[in-house]
């Protein structure tokens, strides 16, 4: 398996940080606080070394004390921000209510864009900067099964296990999207386009990171999973319209097929057995769960202006 | 303890969900109830975008 090689450094932190993992650790952090694409990129590459690792860098530094405490700290920041954006709304029930109230929540749309306006330029930057995140599609979630009760896990593992493929390697949907990339010419190796990925994505993905490792945080974890599902069946049948006009291969337009029909699923489970299931096993967890479902919506929402703004594109007229 | 689990789930206003359906080859299945979907008899998430009259109960 191919490791994550260590990208462009984005500032001081990431310089004596980058510097420190080739000489094998030994770094403490920076006097000063470091906001932006420099602690995003340096949050993002400490969880790497909890996935697939990295090259020609030591695996044991993935639990070093100093570099958790840096992690810790960005992570911090991190979910400081997340929770200073976020807002609850009154008096819905997650069960009940979440899948209408996600309905109306209107942010702008990248795949309404891919559908009928994207260039192929476009499309082609677009699928190399969301590949960090599609090419470990589910990952983050799996770190949350074994936190939970009894019906959540069963129902967690129950849409898990279509994620995965349901056993055959050829159905694992982050292996689909590699397919997909390799098809359509792109490098489908997941550092590949990391130095192209802006600071919306990076964030992003730390996000999924921070809710998957955190226990504290699983409640934030499963809600930001049923925004996810809840935000994909639609968009993605728009997607393959859309890269059917601009004529990429079958491999790519079928990943995207292939989400439609399984995110109407998932959508509904994630809503209705693993969201309930856990609610009915910690009620408390109410709170995070929306957290967790505002905050996807969200970081998706600043995503889609970056890139528009990256495209040069007047957003009314996307 | 026990817990419910039952073969088939009816989401309001949406699909219904199947286990094990003999026709799919993932562990619960959408099945249309709207009659909308171009994915027909699977559901495509097309229920989301009709009137709240023309949506299942």
């Amino acid at each position: 398996m191919r490791t994550t090689t260590l990208p462009r450094p984005r500032g001081e932190l990431t310089e004596h940080l980058f510097s420190a993992l080739r000489a094998g650790g030994d770094f403490r952090g920076l006097a000063t606080k470091t906001t932006g694409d420099d602690a995003a990129l340096a949050l993002w590459v400490l969880h790497e070394l909890h996935y697939r690792g990295l090259t020609d860098i030591d695996d044991a530094l993935e639990w070093d004390p100093q570099l958790l405490r840096v992690r810790r700290q960005l992570e911090a920041d991190l979910e400081d921000r997340l929770r200073s954006r976020f807002h609850a709304p009154a008096g819905l029930s997650f069960v009940e209510d979440a899948l209408d109230w996600i309905d109306e929540q209107d942010g702008p749309s990248l795949a309404r864009h891919v559908h009928r306006n994207a260039s192929r330029d476009q499309v082609l930057d677009l699928l190399a900067v969301r590949s960090i995140y599609h090419l470990k599609e589910s990952d983050p979630v799996a770190w949350v099964v074994p936190r939970l009760g009894v019906r959540a896990k069963a129902a967690l593992m129950e849409l898990q296990y279509d994620e995965y493929g349901g056993g055959d390697p050829n159905r694992l949907h982050h292996h689909l999207f590699e397919l997909g990339m390799e098809a359509s010419g792109l490098d489908p190796a997941y550092d590949a386009h990391l130095d192209a990925v802006p600071l919306e994505a990076l964030e992003q993905n730390n996000t999924l990171s921070l809710f998957g490792l955190h226990r504290r945080l699983r409640g934030a974890a499963l809600g930001h999973l049923a925004a996810f599902e809840a935000t994909s069946s639609l968009p993605s049948r728009r997607m393959a319209e859309g890269l059917r006009r601009l004529d990429f291969p079958d491999e790519l337009v079928e990943y995207y097929t292939e989400h439609v029909e399984a995110d109407a699923v998932h959508e509904q489970l994630a809503v209705r057995t693993i969201c309930a299931g856990l609610l009915a096993e910690e009620p408390e967890l109410e709170g995070d769960v929306w957290f967790g479902a505002y905050t996807c919506l969200d970081l998706e929402s600043r995503f889609a202006h970056a890139m528009f703004a990256r495209w040069g594109i007047e957003e009314r007229a996307a | 303890m026990s817990y419910e689990h039952p073969d088939t789930i009816v989401c309001p206003g949406g699909p219904m969900l199947v286990r094990d359906h003999p026709d799919s080859d993932r562990p619960v299945a959408a099945v249309c109830r709207c009659e909308k979907s171009a994915r027909f008899p699977w559901c495509d998430g097309t229920h989301k975008v009709l009137p709240a009259d023309q949506r299942p109960s």
